[in-house]
């Protein structure tokens, strides 16, 4: 874990009114690695990930203390939040698919960005939707609503469309509850290639999947970091917390 | 395959394509201990009575339902019925008028229905007048409008928010008549100062007020249409990237667009329909308008100012009523039209 650090979380406390959802969570997220983020419902995992690329700031009673830095920045006293957004890569676990055509789903971040060129839009919205296993399912009406899409192909739209800004950090929350087990796979074979180029945070209700793909997992719990660690080490007989073997074999949670 | 995946309510196994290849400790045992799950019987919760509506429940719906399809089907009525006796005042000129021909009355410009030796009936200088100013009002008060109901919705803060919305709809408030005084006298005044035109009632002025009268309307069903737009899209297209103009023009334009036509046709429809500010600013001059300091006349106008004089059953009377047909055709070719691009735009 010689890796430099992409993102640095100190002490981030997050509060929706006057409910805290994140409880001073500290850690970092090294370059090219997958971190796997599980913990059961309302743990903050979700809230943690809009905080990354202030996305919180839609929410109107948010209040956020402590500090994000993105490659050394703090997000919140970045100039150009829209630059920050496009190296921030979102999938979020309801697909939400802009009320547009499949390719001018995937085509809206590089065309924001200020990519103009047909030819080189082209080739990226295929590569997209090839890297989230659906160019073979839509290849043919590629100009139809992506609202038309079934469930399961919204989700794999917002992947593509997540892809197609060519992120630096790429969250996925819960990025596979409405897909099939093996476009899942192929998935998830996509994101282990994509380790190379990109820092991927994976957040999951399927420990499996953080087991099977993260190279650490953290643990969350109310609001609480309860331990991260190598995801062989959570995932083994002898994590250092209790809570954690608890969690990630099905006794509580 | 559906066995297993029913078998166990553990969430690792919803994702059970990863078993296979993750070889965990779940996939090993669910594959060796393998037994199909006892069948419940398809009426398995005998016990307990359903409950059941009562009589009065369902007598109360068929009332209630009764009552929505009535309502539904007498808006057609209505708009038959109106159409209905507004042509049978007209139809005996229609079909038999000393002096009316059909095809003057709609493509003559010549309107002189009191001439004592030579009546004429041709509407087509009026028809015109409803065009242009409508079209010159439209063209005012569309951009206006829409960028009106684009900064309330997306741009201005909560409090700039509602001070505008009600500022706009007092605006929607104001009398006619009392936007016709301001073309009269303000707007007619500027205008002349301005332009140097030779009178200020005209094309413009009529336009301005109109525009003027359209944009509340405007603004306040297109940010509706704007607002129904579900902040999801809103929060897809900025945790893209998206700047927030690039929000508007690529996310919500697109997304809100039926309803904003319907906003810019409720807009036309007011322009149409307007009587009493364009018979006060455009200055009633039967004329076919070569550019907008020319007076004109509009439909509307001139039936309110010409029925009062004409003798109940007259052949004058009775073309003022035939005026009202035309009008009424009109505005339902508009709207068909609008529709029609708007199903256009669906099937795409």
């Amino acid at each position: 874990m010689n890796a430099p650090v992409r993102i640095e979380v100190r002490d981030l406390r997050l509060a929706y009114g006057t409910r805290e959802a994140l409880h001073g969570v500290s850690f970092d997220v090294h370059a090219h690695e997958i971190l796997g983020i599980i913990g059961p419902a309302q743990a903050g995992k979700t809230s943690l990930l809009r905080c990354l690329n202030r996305t919180i700031d839609f929410t109107a009673d948010a209040r956020m203390t402590g500090s994000v830095k993105v490659d050394g920045v703090d997000v919140r006293q970045v100039k150009d939040v829209f630059g920050l957004r496009r190296k921030i890569g979102m999938v979020a676990p309801l697909p939400v698919g802009l009320p547009l055509s499949i390719y001018d789903n995937v085509a809206f971040a590089p065309r924001c960005a200020g990519l103009r060129r047909r030819d080189e839009l082209e080739a990226l919205v295929e590569r997209c939707l090839r890297q989230a296993a659906l160019w073979d399912e839509v290849k043919d009406r590629l100009h139809t609503l992506g609202t038309r899409l079934s469930g399961g192909q919204q989700q794999r739209l917002t992947i593509a469309r997540a892809l197609s800004h060519q992120p630096e950090i790429l969250c996925l929350d819960e990025f596979s509850i409405a897909i099939d087990p093996v476009t899942t796979m192929r998935i998830e074979e996509v994101l282990k290639e994509l380790r190379r180029t990109v820092t991927i945070l994976l957040v999951t209700n399927l420990t499996q999947q953080a087991r099977r793909l993260a190279d650490r997992t953290l643990f969350l719990w109310k609001g609480e970091l309860v331990e991260l660690d190598r995801t062989e080490v959570i995932f083994s007989e002898h994590p250092r917390e209790r809570r954690t073997y608890e969690y990630v074999n099905g006794m509580v949670g | 395959m559906t066995g297993r995946e029913g078998q166990s309510e553990h969430p690792n196994h919803r994702a059970a394509g990863g078993e296979g290849v993750a070889s965990g400790r779940e996939a090993a045992g669910g594959g060796a201990g393998w037994k199909p799950a006892p069948q419940d019987s398809p009426r398995g919760q005998g016990e307990g009575k359903r409950p059941r509506r009562s009589g009065w429940a369902r007598a109360g719906e068929r009332v209630i339902e009764g009552v929505i399809r009535t309502s539904g089907v007498s808006a057609v009525l209505f708009v038959l019925a109106i159409f209905f006796f507004v042509f049978r005042e007209a139809a005996p000129v229609l079909f038999g008028g000393e002096h009316f021909k059909l095809l003057p009355f709609l493509f003559s410009v010549e309107w002189y229905p009191t001439s004592a030796s030579n009546v004429r009936y041709g509407t087509l200088a009026l028809t015109v007048g409803t065009f242009s100013v409508t079209a010159l009002a439209m063209v005012l008060a569309v951009p206006f409008g829409l960028g009106a109901a684009v900064f309330v919705s997306e741009f201005c803060g909560p409090r700039l928010k509602e001070t505008l919305k009600v500022v706009i709809e007092l605006l929607a408030a104001i009398p006619s008549v009392v936007w016709g005084f301001i073309g009269l006298t303000v707007m007619s005044r500027l205008i002349v100062h301005f332009t140097g035109a030779p009178v200020g009632v005209n094309l413009l002025n009529g336009g301005i007020i109109l525009a003027l009268m359209s944009v509340p309307i405007i603004v306040s069903i297109g940010e509706d249409a704007l607002k129904a737009v579900p902040d999801s899209y809103r929060e897809a297209g900025l945790a893209l990237g998206a700047t927030r103009w690039q929000l508007v023009y690529r996310v919500l334009l697109p997304a809100a667009r039926n309803g904003l036509l319907a906003a810019v046709l409720l807009g036309v429809g007011r322009a149409v329909g307007e009587t009493m500010a364009v018979l006060m600013a455009t200055g009633h001059a039967v004329n076919l308008p070569l550019g907008v300091f020319d007076s004109v006349r509009t439909l509307t106008a001139n039936v309110a100012a010409e029925l009062g004089e004409a003798p109940a059953g007259s052949d004058h009377y009775r073309v003022l009523f035939l005026t009202g047909v035309l009008l009424f055709s009109l505005t339902f070719v508009v709207n068909l039209v609008a529709d029609l691009v708007i199903r256009g735009w669906r099937r795409k």
